[in-house]
């Protein structure tokens, strides 16, 4: 038996090594995917082009604008003197935000008047305008204090903070969104990548009729599946670790928890994709098709439905039951916790029993239609 | 000693029935050839002595072991290459070799010997790094067929092996399947040329799932054709084969390249009526009429025929 399946294993790698299709399939695929994803998805809002149109023209209203600018949240593109020009410049999206200051605001507020400061706002990006909104009030907030303290100060008196919000992030400290995004990239990269890889490497017997060679053979058909999946599982667990060192390189992302434990969840989870290989592999009969199917049922869960870009506490009860066909979902909670909090098995070992239960089902269902094809 | 042993086997896909009910023998060491038309059931019946394909009703032994009970077994016992070129294209000869061997459990210095022998028997000795894709198709059988039999097994199935392989390539491929039924090796072979039928012991001849004959060439052309078949030269040869199809003194005819073949009961008497439709009633010149030796194409046209009817 053993024999058996190393004749297998030898067999794939050689053909793999002359396959160059493939080849690029596995390893430039990841980097770009890794490349593509990792900087130009970020929905981190930084730059935000302000339009300032000051009616005051004073010291207060210029450290006002000061105090935005001086982070790289905001950057100002320009000053308007005329109220008509407003829409003009959200219309052309010249600016995402315009500032208006009153006439006499350093008046009011050294005379103890309420001011307002109107903000507009491009809204057309919900999610953007969201965190414009926030940061203008953050900012606000922060100015109002300082000047109240300062008037305070002035009249001999201490002020004081009733309540102090005092936010930490935890696991991301800076937000940083490409930290949120890596896992999820790993995840759909080596689901991609082992679907299509081992489903076309099997079809591929069936379009050229080797099959039938190994099908006289005393070969059985468990003997077969091991041995083409133990080179593929060799491939996936370099490419794992190849987008884990560039994901250090370019994004920065370290290993908090146990690499050990890192290692196996990550064998289980090729597992499962390979198996779901071998199920799409046993309803497919052209390379075609199975390439067409192995990235469907590969790339759109792992992207829509795992919570790797959109979270899936926000989806409509029905979406968040059909979330639990892909086992990407179970292993980027498995990877977000290892990656990013450390955390160890106790926080995900109902993940780590799905994909278990996930691999041995699909790899049912695939050995029970592989039967009855070969019947009929 | 019977090798093979068929027993009333039957393959139904659904309400058709590919195979019907078939039983015949194989003997140790012999050429066994299975002829039929496409879609007579001829690959349906193999895979299903092959332990591939399992039947409906029925048994074979095939090595000793049914093949409705212990496919796995038969399959540890046969050799089998199929009309398609089974090996990968994709892998050079020794690396072909090397799978083959392994799939087959040999290692070591078994796997060294076998390969030897196949290079050997394919003619590829020092050209085992050569990608397989980029031999010759007369090669590539040999090496296919040298390659199913590594193991050793006693039983081959050969199905159409020289499918689409030149004619001198074929015989060189008859000549290894001659050596290895003097080794001992039972061969069963299908086929689509007639002429490669005669290079085997036994014929067995299938039409819409049923055999309609069995015997030796020898046999089956004393047995089937006591008529005097008359090859006639003439010209409008598209003419001439229908006036004499509809002759009821001509049991059949048959296009042969340019010449007709017509069956007749009594040489005499068809020479004269030939002469006297085509040339006198048709005024269609007629260069010759011979009486040949029948070949096996006409006996399996005559077989058939008389199926259909």
């Amino acid at each position: 038996m053993l024999t058996r399946i190393k004749a297998i294993a030898k067999k794939e790698v050689r053909q793999l090594k002359r396959d160059k299709r493939m080849l690029y399939v596995l390893f430039v695929f990841p980097i770009l995917l890794l490349v593509i994803f990792g900087y130009a998805i970020n929905f981190d809002v930084h730059h935000i082009k302000l339009v300032v149109y000051d009616q005051d023209k004073s010291f207060d209203s210029r450290s006002f604008i000061n105090t935005l600018t001086s982070s790289d949240y905001f950057d100002l593109v320009g000053y308007i003197n005329n109220e008509n020009k407003i829409k003009n410049i959200l219309d052309t999206k010249k600016a995402q935000c315009v500032i208006v200051f009153p006439k006499d605001m350093s008046k009011d507020l050294y005379s103890r008047k309420n001011v307002d400061v109107q903000i507009l706002i491009d809204g057309v990006d919900a999610n953007t305008a969201s965190i414009i909104v926030s940061y203008m009030n953050i900012a606000t907030a922060s100015y109002s204090q300082k000047f109240q303290s300062k008037v305070f100060a002035a009249m001999g008196r201490k002020s004081y903070i009733p309540i102090d919000v005092r936010p930490a992030f935890w696991f991301n400290p800076d937000l940083n969104s490409t930290f949120f995004l890596i896992p999820g990239l790993i995840a759909m990269i080596l689901i991609i990548t082992a679907v299509v890889s081992i489903s076309l490497s099997i079809v591929r017997e069936k379009e050229r009729g080797t099959i039938e060679q190994i099908n006289v053979s005393p070969l059985s058909s468990f003997e077969l599946l091991i041995g083409k999946t133990i080179p593929y599982i060799i491939i996936s667990l370099i490419i794992a670790a190849f987008i884990l060192i560039a994901g250090y390189i370019l994004f920065g992302i370290t290993i908090k928890g146990n690499i050990i434990l890192l290692f196996f969840s990550t064998l289980l989870f090729i597992f499962a994709s390979l198996n779901l290989g071998i199920f799409v592999s046993s309803i497919a009969n052209t390379q075609q098709v199975a390439f067409q199917i192995a990235t469907l049922v590969s790339m759109l869960p792992s992207v829509l439905l795992s919570g790797f870009v959109f979270p899936i506490e926000s989806m409509p009860p029905v979406v968040q039951f059909f979330t639990n066909i892909t086992p990407a979902k179970f292993f980027l909670i498995i990877l977000r916790g290892i990656l990013l909090k450390g955390v160890g098995i106790s926080a995900f070992w109902q993940q780590l029993v799905y994909l278990l239960v996930f691999s041995v089902l699909l790899l049912g269902i695939a050995s029970i239609i592989n039967k009855k094809s070969k019947v009929a | 000693m019977n090798s093979i042993e068929v027993n009333k086997l039957t393959k139904k896909f659904g309400s058709f029935t590919a195979v019907n009910g078939i039983s015949f023998n194989v003997k140790e060491g012999e050429i066994f050839g299975f002829l039929g038309a496409n879609g007579a059931g001829k690959s349906t019946a193999i895979r299903m002595l092959c332990g591939i394909l399992e039947p409906t009703s029925g048994d074979a032994l095939v090595g000793g072991f049914s093949v409705m009970k212990q496919p796995d077994k038969v399959k540890t016992r046969i050799g089998y290459m199929s009309q398609k070129f089974s090996l990968y294209n994709d892998l050079t000869v020794e690396e072909n070799i090397n799978f083959f061997g392994g799939v087959y459990g040999l290692y070591n210095n078994k796997l060294k010997e076998r390969k030897k022998w196949v290079l050997k028997v394919a003619n590829l000795e020092g050209k085992e790094s050569l990608l397989t894709a980029s031999l010759p198709g007369g090669i590539k059988q040999r090496l296919a067929l040298s390659i199913a039999v590594i193991h050793e097994p006693k039983i081959v199935f050969l199905d159409e092996p020289t499918g689409g392989v030149d004619p001198i390539s074929r015989r060189n491929f008859w000549d290894l399947i001659n050596d290895l039924s003097q080794s001992g090796v039972t061969v069963f072979v299908t086929t689509h040329y007639l002429d490669e039928a005669e290079f085997c012991n036994s014929i067995t001849l299938i039409n819409a799932g049923n055999i309609i004959a069995s015997g030796s060439s020898k046999e089956l052309k004393r047995k089937y054709l006591t008529n005097t078949i008359l090859e006639v030269e003439c010209e409008k040869v598209v003419d001439a084969l229908d006036i004499l199809s509809k002759e009821k003194w001509v049991d059949e005819t048959s296009i042969f390249g340019n010449y007709i073949h017509v069956s007749v009961k009594n040489e005499d008497e068809g020479r004269r009526m030939i002469n006297k439709v085509l040339k006198d009633d048709n005024s269609i010149n007629i260069l010759r009429i011979d009486k040949i030796v029948p070949t096996l194409e006409d006996v399996f046209i005559y077989l058939l025929e008389k199926d259909r009817k």
